[in-house]
């Protein structure tokens, strides 16, 4: 663990290191992948803590990214538009304001997370992969037949949306406030996992009938964690939206449920940075391996089957072992 | 008008449900014997259909083409067991669940690779063009009953398989005790990837068929992959039986809703939201339909819990 923590400081090293290159030698490119690599792993850190420590193997995590996306999609396009969003009950407008959009993006995605996660824990083993895949998939089809907002062609806000005292159109105040939330969410993250809750969720991955035999319910401790992941990974999708200035049905396709469960397993499981180390190298595999070749995730699906069978406590986990040997 | 419409649609329906019995009773017997997720079954789909395509554009023989998506899939799915799957047995779902995605990745590419990113299209023989009359005034494409009638044909092939053969004697043992049918001198490793086999043909053979109506490219297997899943989560894991009716029933209510629920809604509401609403509902219809008969059997119609 202390070497992994000496890892951690270099990971925290580079995460302003690139940034500050970046406005250095004026390559708001190198920024702006930055962000997405920081956003990216924090869905990761999200689903870490349901997949890594709890051992739900949630293939549904699109659905609560795609959330987090669209409600921010939809309250700032409303915004834009200067239309109600809905007038009845009570009158509710569209926000261009990230405090405001913030708040609900969480509330509607832990919401989510609270009913996909009360129908899917009913079941465990391979029921839960695929029920959690399913109902990610009926969003994504929602989406796409929703005409509103739209559908297939995905909803564009050509401006981010607005934090007071910065201009968010600027790569690195963006990068700031992303990374903001990324330290926020390793701080939750550590936290929950040194609680007596969190003790109670690790042991459950290890064994859930000794758990129960101890007299914990179980399934709430389940549930909780994972609208605690949910929550995380739909907050790392409104900031993607506000990253991309766009939001479609991709950010919900089952494709996306895999490529977080992919950070978090390339970087490592249950490895508090394990997810931002895996979306880092996701996405410098696909820059390098992108520039030479337009076939580039057969390669990617091939390093992935070779992580899987040979080294598979990824990353973190193979630099781990090479410096006990040198110990 | 409505009745002529409806028996229509029933009968797309059931066609859907008999291509989605293919793809998932391969699925449900590689979970079943060997204990695996298979995420890449919808590559086996694609790789039948482009062995098709292939065939067909060579010869312009639409029944090689058959054979060659069996064939075809039935080659793919051994080479891969033998280089791949075979190591995944013993890990646990997780593993499972990313090495075939993984394999998806690859397979997709490796198909673009070889065959561009343009569609390829497969054409229906003559003597399937067209259509029949079935009762008094209705009238149905000939070669989705072509696809109906080999689907029930090879249901029973299954049925007859499983049951009446010594392979399936094997393969129901496999289901339910691995390690005792390798103990008793069966060769196990040989007997699983002759499931494997199986199961890939059987999608590769759905792919060619499907690929005939609509069209030949990357990615067609994945939306019909995952219904497939639904199929058999709603089926119960593991069976056949669970498969085939779960199948129809998806098949039906997917075909069935997306029709008539918008019309529904007409009821109600005013034409132009009830097309937009109808129409979103009736793609997650069968969704909900899982939802709900989980909540009433967690491990699904026929699965044992």
């Amino acid at each position: 663990m202390i070497i992994e923590k000496f890892f951690n400081k270099w990971i925290m090293f580079f995460l302003i290191l690139i940034p500050t290159f970046g406005v250095i030698f004026d390559e708001p490119y190198f920024i702006t992948l930055a962000t997405k690599v920081v956003i990216l792993g924090i869905a990761g850190i999200g689903l870490n803590l349901a997949l890594g420590y709890c051992g739900l193997i949630s293939l549904g995590h699109a659905a609560f990214f795609g959330i987090g996306g669209y409600i921010t999609g939809i309250l700032s396009f409303h915004a834009l538009n200067d239309e109600m969003l809905f007038s009845w009950p009570v009158v509710v407008s569209g926000s261009s304001e990230m405090l405001i959009i913030w708040p609900i993006a969480i509330l509607v995605s832990a919401l989510f997370s609270f009913i996909i996660g009360l129908l899917s824990l009913r079941t465990s083993g391979v029921y839960f992969i695929m029920i959690t895949l399913a109902f990610a998939q009926m969003l994504y089809f929602f989406s796409i037949s929703w005409p509103n907002y739209g559908g297939e062609d995905g909803l564009s806000i050509y401006m981010r949306n607005s934090f007071p005292m910065l201009n968010t159109m600027d790569p690195i105040s963006f990068y700031i406030i992303s990374l903001f939330w990324l330290l926020f969410s390793i701080f939750i993250s550590l936290r929950l996992i040194n609680s007596p809750f969190g003790m109670s969720f690790q042991a459950i991955k290890q064994n859930e009938e000794r758990v129960k035999s101890v007299g914990i319910e179980t399934f709430k401790v389940k549930l909780l964690v994972f609208v605690i992941s949910g929550t995380i990974t739909g907050l790392a999708g409104s900031l993607y939206t506000d990253l991309n200035r766009f939001v479609s049905p991709t950010v919900l396709d089952w494709h996306t449920s895999g490529e977080i469960m992919v950070f978090v397993i390339l970087g490592g499981m249950a490895r508090l940075y394990g997810p931002l180390v895996g979306a880092a190298f996701f996405i410098a595999l696909e820059q390098t391996l992108g520039s030479y070749t337009e076939n580039w995730q057969f390669w990617l699906g091939l390093i992935l089957i070779l992580v899987i069978l040979y080294a598979r406590s990824g990353i973190l986990g193979l630099f781990d072992k090479k410096l006990k040997h040198e110990k | 008008m409505t009745l002529i419409l409806f028996f229509e649609q029933l009968l797309n329906g059931i066609q859907f449900g008999t291509m989605l019995f293919l793809m998932s009773s391969g699925l449900t017997l590689i979970f079943g014997v060997m204990g695996l997720i298979n995420l890449a079954h919808g590559s086996f789909y694609m790789i039948g259909a482009f062995s098709a395509a292939l065939i067909a554009a060579l010869t312009e023989s639409f029944w090689l083409a058959l054979l060659a998506s069996l064939a075809g899939a039935a080659i793919a799915g051994v080479l891969i067991e033998i280089i791949i799957i075979r190591r995944l047995y013993r890990r646990d779902h997780l593993d499972q669940v990313l090495a075939t995605f993984a394999l998806i990745l690859l397979l997709s590419e490796g198909v673009r690779w070889c065959f561009g990113a343009f569609p390829l299209y497969l054409n229906i023989p003559n003597i399937l063009n067209g259509t029949v009359p079935i009762f008094d005034n209705i009238i149905y494409s000939k070669y989705r009953l072509f696809i109906i009638f080999m689907g029930f044909l090879i249901a029973l092939g299954l049925y007859i398989l499983i049951t009446k053969t010594r392979l399936g004697i094997r393969i129901r043992a496999g289901q339910n005790d691995r390690q005792m049918i390798s103990a008793l001198g069966v060769d196990i490793s040989k007997l699983y990837t002759i499931v494997f086999a199986i199961g890939a043909s059987l999608a590769g053979l759905a792919g060619a068929m499907i690929g005939a109506i609509q069209s030949v490219e990357v990615g067609m297997g994945e939306p019909i992959l995952i219904l497939a899943f639904v199929v058999i989560v709603i089926g119960g894991i593991g069976s056949i039986k669970g498969a085939l009716v779960g199948s129809i029933l998806v098949g039906v209510t997917d075909t069935i809703g997306r029709i008539f629920l918008p019309e529904l809604l007409k009821v109600f509401m005013e034409p132009s939201n009830a097309t937009s609403v109808g129409s979103s509902i009736g793609s997650m219809l069968i969704y909900i339909l899982m939802a709900l008969i989980l909540i009433i059997k967690p491990s699904g119609l026929f699965g044992k819990s």
